[in-house]
């Protein structure tokens, strides 16, 4: 289960390109140069990196609201994506999409969803449609800790456990469901318990521990393939923004947001490469500066993309 | 030509789909040894096995997900919504997934799924079992809807909602499964977006959907008797609709009557009625564009009142007439 120093370097290497990107998003909302929401992941990069480090090129994911790092993690373009976030013509969805509905199918990403859940019923059915072809690829589904207290995360999860479905439920607990902590929307310690009421196995790790992460979904993607069935893993970590561009954290402390930067999962995987005497500090700053750059031209891609036609706005309705 | 009921029709029509393509399955609760509420998939569990004939627990909502994931990964399935009553649990997957999929994902996604539901009153069964809710579903860019009103209808243009690359929410009428017509042993097609005029007339034209088809047709034969000769036309295809026909029919007789058995308020008739007002047939007009629809009332449980919550033969016959005499 250990991972190669190469595939090591280069899981940093997505980590620090997930962030460049989502700072320089921030940015260029600041900047008036995309309008409508965003969601940042900042601070939960080692959920969507650990747990995609699981996954076969082949196998597919579903994403959410709070989607980028799983885009790129899934081996995204990121001049697609950026012109995607800005509306341009050759983003990934030509800019009908936009930040929420980032879908990259040729890397098996079938999207970032808009609605808080909506994504949980689809990995049903394309369990379902991958078991029923005898396909030997999995679905790995991402969702927050909000997701989780909706129907659909009961009805769904209890339909992939009855069907033994190649499904891995990814839980990104970063403690709040926009305002609502965690604390108060649960009654239970752990979300992942709830895996046995539907008699599959439930995990909790460190989300901000790439490692860790990446341990405990490959376990549940490994049973996943072997016909196993579907596994419930629940990454504790921490959004370090706000839920959405109208956030102002009332319902949050400083000392608590500050409290979790300490534990940033990049500054965290960084180290302990350094420590295993894979990276030199030389080569982990080259690693960050390289992120940066590529995302610096996706924005210079992104910015010199056409606009979409309007001759072209009933297009992709129907097939 | 053999006859089936409108039952049989669209058992056959899932037969012969699944025969040919094995990507077909079908999906929903109770469709396997129970055969559906209203036996339509009885015995295709026994030809085609678990695997392409899948049970669920009660998850509507899943069902829909289901269909919808299903079909991302290049299955063809049909889903079955017990009563079209429940599909308001279901909604999100149809409304927010399955029907922008394809746009928000830039035109490069497709999610091919039929999702069968029987609709309509006339059962018994009161407010929450007897709904007619297609117009919400008409309402949805990416959706298409069907409604058959004969056996021939049912089974060819349920093969071609199950061929079609789109999803179609594929409305059936409770009181029409035990209803027989001719229909053709091979598989054959009715495409989508095709309107069919299921008795010429020269004096008044009622455009009716689903069971009304068959109730304005009764009328027809009626009023014949009087010397009214009445056209009926059945979409056939809500979205999408063959507006061309409509309009022919009703450049021909000037008089138009809408009939369907949803709540006449926010129903299909306020689209049908607009269609024409905005087309050259305006002209051709002799008479107000008049609409007969069910009360805007839950359906209720007593006989009597339940048979006078939506139109019946006898209702078509008076507002026909009244429109053909000119006394609207």
């Amino acid at each position: 289960m250990t991972l190669s120093p190469e595939r090591k370097r280069e899981l940093l290497c997505q980590m620090y390109t997930i962030r460049a990107f989502e700072e320089k998003a921030e940015e260029l909302y600041a900047m008036g140069k995309v309008h409508g929401t965003m969601h940042l992941s900042i601070g939960m990069e080692a959920s969507a990196v650990g747990s995609i480090a699981a996954l076969r090129p082949d196998d597919l994911i579903l994403s959410t609201h709070r989607g980028h790092g799983h885009c790129i993690a899934k081996g995204a373009d990121l001049n697609k994506m950026m012109a995607e976030f800005m509306g341009k013509e050759t983003g990934y969805c030509r800019g009908r999409g936009g930040s929420m509905h980032i879908a990259d199918v040729e890397s098996g990403n079938l999207g970032a969803n808009g609605v808080v859940a909506g994504g949980i019923p689809i990995a049903v059915g394309v369990g379902l449609g991958l078991k029923m072809q005898r396909r030997d690829q999995i679905i790995l589904c991402f969702f927050g800790d909000g997701a989780a207290n909706t129907g659909a995360f009961h009805e769904s999860l209890n339909m992939a456990a009855i069907w033994s479905l190649p499904v891995v439920y990814v839980c990104e607990n970063n403690q709040y469901a926009m305002s609502l902590s965690v604390r108060k929307a649960f009654a239970i310690e752990r979300i992942s318990d709830r895996a046995a009421a539907y008699g599959i196995p439930g995990v909790t790790v460190d989300g901000n521990d790439v490692m860790a992460v990446y341990e405990a979904v490959k376990k549940a993607v490994d049973r996943a393939r072997a016909g196993g069935g579907p596994t419930l893993v629940e990454n504790v970590t921490y959004r370090w923004r706000g839920h959405s561009k109208s956030d102002v954290n009332r319902y949050r402390t400083r000392e608590e947001i500050e409290a979790w930067k300490k534990k940033c999962p990049i500054k965290r995987f960084r180290a302990r490469l350094i420590e295993e005497g894979i990276l030199t500090e030389e080569e982990a700053d080259r690693i960050r500066d390289e992120a940066y750059a590529a995302v610096d031209a996706a924005v210079a891609f992104a910015e010199a993309s056409p606009e979409p036609s309007l001759d072209t706005i009933e297009e992709g309705v129907y097939a | 030509m053999r006859e089936l009921s409108y039952a049989e029709a669209i058992r056959e029509a899932l037969r012969q789909e699944m025969q040919r393509d094995e990507r077909v399955f079908i999906i929903g609760e109770d469709v396997g040894v129970y055969g559906g509420a209203f036996g339509v998939t009885l015995g295709l569990i026994e030809e085609f096995g678990e695997e392409r004939v899948i049970d669920t627990p009660i998850s509507e909502l899943t069902i829909a997900g289901a269909i919808t994931g299903a079909a991302l990964v290049g299955m063809r399935p049909v889903g079955e919504i017990m009563f079209m009553d429940f599909i308001t649990l279901a909604s999100e997957q149809l409304v927010n997934q399955a029907a922008k999929i394809r746009f928000m994902f830039g035109g490069k996604e497709k999610v091919p799924f039929v999702l069968r539901t029987p609709a309509g009153s006339g059962t018994g069964a009161a407010a929450q079992h007897s709904q007619s809710l297609e117009n919400w579903f008409v309402h949805i860019p990416g959706l298409k809807v069907v409604m058959p009103s004969t056996p021939y209808d049912a089974k060819g243009l349920l093969i071609a909602s199950i061929r079609d690359d789109n999803p179609v929410i594929f409305v059936e009428h409770k009181l029409l499964y035990k209803v027989k017509g001719p229909v053709p042993e091979e598989p054959y097609t009715i495409p989508l977006g095709t309107a069919e005029v299921k008795r010429e007339g020269r004096d008044l034209t009622i455009i009716a959907t689903s069971i009304m088809v068959q109730r304005a047709l009764q009328a027809a034969e009626q009023l014949a008797e009087e010397g009214i000769e009445v056209e009926v036309v059945d979409p056939r295809t809500l979205k999408p609709l063959d507006k061309e026909t409509i309009i022919r029919s009703v450049i021909k007789t000037g008089r138009v009557l809408i009939v369907h058995e949803a709540c006449k308020t926010g129903g299909f008739g306020g689209e049908l009625a607009a269609v024409i007002a905005e087309s050259e047939a305006f002209d051709y007009l002799d008479a107000p564009i008049v609409r007969l629809a069910g009360r805007d009332i839950p359906i209720p449980y007593n006989r009597t009142l339940e048979y006078h919550a939506v139109p019946q033969v006898e209702n078509i016959v008076e507002a026909a007439r009244r429109l053909a005499e000119g006394r609207v």
